[in-house]
């Protein structure tokens, strides 16, 4: 995973709550094994649409999505983010994201950042009014700058170590694996195993 | 009441007997006793182990089965869709490679990998369990602690049976009274996430609770728990009890003899203590609820079935509102339509929520003697191969073909419509599955949730219909015969 620190771009304002897993990237999209090539299913259904956000050529490059409460609900698929990452966003920006996809997100480097709904809000309106505006996602600081003003977020120390240094939970893990087997040793031997016995 | 600090909650317990290590500002590092892995989440997650050299540390905690996308219909040919066909072959060539446990299409013990976890007996009270699924909260019923994860965690697990993990709250739902006779499991969970709404329950473990739970099935309490992520949790509980022992008893898993009084002493000691305190809880009168629809697109969208489209309107907060109109746009409905008045082209009764045994019995018994409308399509998709065997031992398939319905082989099937199963566009359905999302059936699919039962009765009329509400006109034959 690449290191985030800062990332300044500009703005996707997509004025939807409860953007579920099955828009970001439906189903029939998921069949592929690879972790590329996945942007041709975002928003697949919703793009059918030419008057869609995301067909608006005002907002063509856009790296920070901007959405309502509940982004991300419903299934586990980790090519959500994957999708949204193909497609060449960065940052997602909603007052709420649903749990599974604010684990994936931040695992896989995409950053996810909560603010009040009225600062969503004002950053509608500052994309609608102007798309080539910009903003800056500070992680060291945990900020969020636009126009003139300067939003901060929370995020726990230890998520954001992750993200600045570009670390592999894998290999943070295995440094630890003689506590793993310690753990083994003392399990009951009648739990259940799944190959015969 | 004073608070006992010793007291804890059955997740706290689960959670604190998985620890393999605690350190102040970071995750803790939790052991995982159960890794059901499938053909969709898993294929990048094996070659993230691959490209590193790294193997799967425990191939025997971990079961593989086909479900996602695998065909209903002609399953001993070739998959069709050959891109379907190639994540197949890759979860069979991942398997064998890695030495994990595969139940392949054609398997008895292929299925939906949350109806074969516990018809096997491994899932059990008191363990940690995963997969990269969401719907893996079902497993919670046993009073497990089951999540689904995404791929990147599926790698980790895979590498070291273990998952950084932050705490969750836990919040109480407790039901208490009796369920009317026309009211399941389906509704109740159905009418709780729409209390709390799709996002009430994010950052908790759900821990349904009460009388009402208490006298519920293990397939109906499956039900309860399948859904809890629709409340934005991403595991539901119940604690285990004299009905999950007497489930668990002699499937081919389970602990036999004197293991047997172990396992049963120690999930003994897993419900909640008295004086534990829930981070939040949420009290719902059983007697009051009723038959439940979703008449939107997101499962919080959801009334009693004697009630009307809603008006958004009537909506005060904004943001519900506009989803609302935009969820009414999408469904084709007008306010203060009666739910009731609702047709429907297709209904589906299978999935990970409602398509057990007990959803199979439950539907034929309304079906016997009955007939599927006029232009109504059912499909009837057991969730596995052993529920489908099951049904035919007891000639339930003999009831759904002679009503018009069609008997399909096991998979998750229509539920999200990854294999041939799907809606056309502008298509509606009744549907027992967990997800009304826009599309989630196929694209331009209309889906409405609902509870098995009520997904028979509104097969034989062709609108959205209560069992109760079926007159013995519609039954062409004794339905006692």
């Amino acid at each position: 995973m690449d290191p985030f620190e800062t990332h300044t771009g500009r703005v996707l304002p997509l004025r939807r709550s409860n953007v579920d897993t099955d828009q970001i990237i439906p189903a029939v999209y998921l069949k592929r094994i690879t972790r590329d090539g996945f942007e041709d299913g975002l928003f697949a259904a919703w793009r059918k649409d030419p008057e869609f956000v995301l067909n608006l050529p005002q907002y063509e490059g856009a790296t920070v999505l901007v959405a309502g409460p509940e982004f991300g609900t419903g299934s586990s698929r980790e090519h959500a983010v994957w999708a949204l990452q193909n497609y060449g966003f960065r940052v997602v920006i909603s007052p709420r994201f649903a749990d599974i996809f604010r684990g994936n997100s931040l695992k896989g480097g995409l950053l996810t950042i909560e603010v009040p709904e009225s600062v969503v809000e004002r950053l509608w309106e500052l994309a609608e009014s102007d798309p080539s505006s910009r903003v800056t996602v500070d992680l060291q600081a945990r900020t969020v700058s636009f126009a003139d003003e300067t939003v901060s977020f929370d995020l726990d120390d230890y998520s954001r170590w992750r993200l600045l240094e570009g670390l592999d939970d894998v290999g943070l893990t295995l440094r630890h694996t003689e506590e793993v087997a310690i753990f083994e040793s003392n399990r009951p031997t009648w739990m259940p195993r799944t190959v015969a016995q | 009441m004073a608070v006992d600090q010793t007291a804890r909650t059955l997740a706290e317990k689960v959670w604190d007997a998985h620890i393999v290590r605690h350190v102040d500002g970071e995750p803790d590092l939790l052991y995982i006793d159960l890794h059901l892995v499938h053909e969709v989440t898993s294929p990048q997650a094996f070659d993230g182990l691959r490209n590193a050299g790294r193997s799967v540390r425990r191939p025997d905690l971990t079961l593989a089965t086909e479900d996602h996308n695998v065909p209903t219909l002609q399953i001993d040919r070739p998959i069709a869709d050959p891109v379907s066909r190639i994540q197949v072959e890759a979860l069979r060539k991942n398997c064998a490679e890695f030495g994990v446990p595969l139940y392949p299409l054609g398997s008895d013990e292929q299925g939906i990998v949350h109806v074969v976890g516990p018809q096997l007996g491994v899932t059990q009270p008191g363990m940690t369990i995963v997969c990269g699924d969401s719907h893996t909260s079902t497993h919670g019923a046993f009073g497990a602690l089951a999540f689904g994860i995404g791929t990147s965690e599926v790698e980790h697990v895979l590498a070291t049976q273990t998952l950084p993990l932050k705490p969750f709250k836990t919040m109480a739902i407790t039901v208490e009274g009796e369920l009317p006779a026309d009211v399941t499991a389906k509704d109740l969970i159905l009418a709780v996430i729409a209390e709390i709404g799709t996002g009430g329950g994010q950052g908790y473990v759900l821990e349904y609770r009460g009388s009402a739970i208490e006298k519920l099935s293990m397939e109906a309490r499956m039900t309860v728990c399948n859904m809890s992520i629709e409340a934005g949790a991403r595991a539901g509980m119940i604690a285990p009890d004299a009905t999950t022992f007497e489930y668990l008893r002699g499937r081919p898993k389970a602990p036999i003899g004197a293991d047997w009084d172990s396992a049963v002493q120690w999930w003994s000691s897993l419900p909640t203590d008295d004086g534990a305190v829930f981070d939040r809880e949420i009290i719902v009168d059983a007697a009051k609820l009723r038959p439940f629809v979703t008449w939107g697109t997101n499962p919080g969208q959801g009334l009693p079935l004697s009630a009307s489209v809603p008006d958004p309107a009537q909506i005060a907060d904004p943001a519900q509102r506009s989803a609302a109109e935009r969820a009414l746009e999408y469904m084709d409905l007008t306010p203060g339509t009666p739910l009731t008045e609702i047709a429907v082209d297709t209904v589906f009764l299978g999935s990970c929520t409602n398509g057990r045994i007990e959803d199979l019995r439950a539907a034929a018994s309304i079906m016997q003697g009955r007939q599927v409308a006029d232009g109504v399509r059912m499909l009837v998709v057991p969730g596995s191969v052993r529920v489908r065997l099951q049904a035919e031992q007891e000639g339930l398939d003999q009831v759904f073909t002679e009503a018009g319905a069609e008997w399909r082989h096991a998979g998750c099937s229509m539920c999200l419509g990854m294999n041939p199963d799907q809606l056309a566009p502008g298509e509606r359905s009744a549907s027992t599955s967990n997800r009304n999302f826009e599309g989630r059936q196929g694209k331009g699919g209309r889906t409405h949730l609902v509870s098995p039962q009520v997904a028979a009765a509104t097969a034989v009329t062709g609108r959205l219909t209560s069992p109760t509400d079926l007159t013995d006109a519609s039954a062409s034959a004794n339905v006692n015969a």
